[in-house]
């Protein structure tokens, strides 16, 4: 590889560390610090991704001090880590590069910043571990730094909301660890591709689905599925802006679908009764996340609860499990992450710009805010996937997945759900930016330049990433939905790498 | 395996201290109860009977030797609790110190 994998973990827990040390009371410092290190990242990223592509075997194995795998912890770069690594890194470069003028209404920054890193380190090492308990490790580390940017305003909903979140993500923790303490007992290892092999070998008896199901409640809980979904419409619109976009378009994804795609899929083999939860939660998920959303007036708050519906439509064609539904899954997570980061920025310079985030006191906003307004128009519209726009190449991936594999009713739950999702979307474009500019709104004025170049650069990112199905581009998504849809086989693929 | 259904009992009644106490105060408690039945559980799973740490030494033999990474996952989990339970202690002084109160069914300034 062409920089150390180690770096993915190094560079953020450096800088982290190094604005602790230096940054307080130098407001810049710490900016110019995060930034850098996630714009390095960012780099490093981009070139995994083209270096395993361009290896023959599609997977890189780095072992940590030396110690060869199943022994020794490993970083795995597969197509579908890597890939993971770029929307995560692209998205905290986003988020970084934002942060400077929308942050400072807070005061000590250099905090926010030192906690932002160290988010980005759990995240990376969730990706790129290919450990459990590692995995476990890095999962606690951007949990915890999550929690504490929640409540980073520490006004009375913030410290509620980071409550709420905090005791619901410990809880998810504990079940994720149980799971991991009784795969350990059963199989005596914790390797990924390890257990895989451990597991096809032993017979799969009551124990290994209990394991299942406490897995699918632990990352459940941290994707907000359906039953478990409590705590995101609260936690998500209390954070900052940056912070927001970050939790909803990478964190639920990284440590809820990355992580449960990771376990449900390569160590337990696909369980078929699994994949039938996944896919019925999923639906419920959208359902629920999509009608709830229609009657909110907090922008963020709806756009929370359409978190909670997108989300679910990766589930269920996680949950569908045919090479096409993944291939839409991984695809849709993609255009979701820029398009959601992308609006909830949006949002955070409409609150920053007006003073509010209410959409009733909000009107007309297009003449005064262009960019915002005309950014906020192509990730609404993408999200609620309108033709030109990536988000519906996605859904419609993940539609003609269903009804391939004969779910016609999931299918058309899923296209309904799709014009709710426009509906409040373009409620949402009428109420904030194309109605008569209310009184008292007249003397806003456009945001900063930095967040301007960042939002305008998310939308562009979510109009052309539809060509990632070009036949050039397409095997970034094939190989990816590959390594998932081959299920326990992954364990060959690893230990091909190995040799 | 009565330990280990003691375990599983012990992780119920801390969710259950989670899921229906009111005091914020109460639910941390029984968030650290479920901790600690799982780090109990690591270090059961581990242990063999009359075994002894594996450490190796010059005329010593050891034929019976209990798992020294379920001690080395525990204490990581020990560590990562602690920063867990902290952060939510100190989150939970501060919801006090707004509103007032440690229960939760006052606790409501976020709509929905």
């Amino acid at each position: 590889m062409p920089l150390s994998p180690l770096l993915f973990i190094i560079i953020p827990l450096a800088a982290a560390f190094l604005v602790v040390l230096l940054g307080r009371g130098r407001e810049l410092l710490g900016y110019i610090f995060s930034c850098c290190s996630a714009f390095i990242l960012l780099f490093a990223s981009v070139s995994a991704l083209v270096f395993v592509h361009r290896l023959p075997s599609h997977i890189f194995i780095y072992n940590i001090g030396g110690w060869v795998m199943p022994f020794g912890i490993g970083l795995v770069f597969d197509a579908f880590s890597s890939l993971m690594l770029v929307v995560v890194n692209l998205i905290s470069f986003m988020a970084a590069v934002y942060s400077l003028r929308y942050i400072s209404r807070y005061t000590d920054t250099w905090k926010f910043y030192s906690l932002f890193m160290l988010m980005i380190a759990g995240l990376n090492g969730v990706v790129a571990s290919g450990d459990i308990f590692n995995m476990y490790v890095f999962l606690e580390i951007a949990s915890i730094s999550a929690y504490a940017l929640v409540a980073f305003g520490t006004e009375a909903q913030d410290l509620e909301a980071a409550f709420k979140y905090a005791i619901m993500g410990a809880v998810a923790s504990l079940f994720i660890l149980l799971g991991i303490a009784l795969l350990y007992s059963y199989a005596s290892t914790l390797n990924m591709a390890d257990l895989a092999l451990v597991l096809a070998e032993k017979p799969h008896g009551f124990l290994v689905s209990f394991i299942t199901a406490l897995f699918l409640v632990g990352f459940g809980l941290k994707a907000a599925m359906v039953p478990f979904h409590a705590w995101l419409p609260d936690a998500h619109p209390s954070a900052p802006a940056p912070i927001s976009a970050m939790l909803s378009a990478v964190v639920i994804k990284t440590l809820g679908v990355y992580a449960l795609a990771r376990v449900v899929f390569n160590i337990l083999g696909m369980p078929s009764k699994a994949l039938y939860v996944l896919m019925i939660l999923g639906a419920v998920s959208m359902i629920a996340g999509a009608a709830l959303a229609v009657n909110q007036r907090d922008i963020k708050r709806m756009l929370a609860y359409s978190s909670i519906s997108q989300v679910g439509y990766i589930l269920l064609a996680l949950g569908i499990g045919t090479p096409l539904a993944i291939i839409g899954a991984l695809f849709h997570l993609i255009n979701h992450a820029v398009g959601k980061s992308l609006l909830f920025l949006n949002s955070g310079a409409v609150d920053h710009a007006a003073g509010t985030r209410d959409m009733e006191k909000l009107g007309g906003l297009n003449k005064r805010m262009p960019v915002t307004a005309g950014t906020s128009l192509i990730g609404s519209l993408s999200i609620s996937g309108i033709p030109p726009f990536a988000g519906f190449w996605s859904k419609f991936l993940i539609i003609v997945a269903a009804a391939q594999s004969g779910h016609l009713i999931l299918a058309f739950i899923a296209v309904i759900v799709s014009v709710i999702t426009l509906v409040y979307y373009l409620k949402f474009q009428n109420k904030v930016f194309f109605s008569e500019l209310l009184q008292g709104l007249e003397k806003v004025k456009e945001v900063s330049l930095s967040m301007n170049i960042v939002v305008i650069s998310l939308a562009a990112i979510s109009i052309v990433a539809g060509l990632m199905l070009l036949p050039s581009l397409r095997p970034l998504l094939e190989r990816a939905a590959d390594v998932l849809a081959m299920g326990a086989n992954y364990k060959d693929l690893v230990m091909g790498g190995l040799r | 395996m009565e330990l280990y259904l003691l375990c599983l009992a012990l992780f119920s009644i801390g969710l259950y201290g989670v899921v229906r106490k009111r005091n914020i105060i109460k639910i941390i408690i029984g968030l650290s109860i479920m901790e600690y039945a799982v780090n109990l559980f690591l270090v059961l799973i581990g242990y063999r009977m009359h075994g002894r740490a594996p450490i190796l030494a010059k005329d010593q033999q050891i034929l019976n030797m209990v798992d020294p990474l379920a001690q080395a996952m525990v204490l990581t989990t020990i560590v990562i609790g602690l920063a867990a339970i902290m952060l939510i202690v100190s989150i939970a002084v501060r919801v006090y110190e707004k509103y007032g109160t440690f229960d939760i069914t006052k606790i409501r300034k976020l709509k929905g």
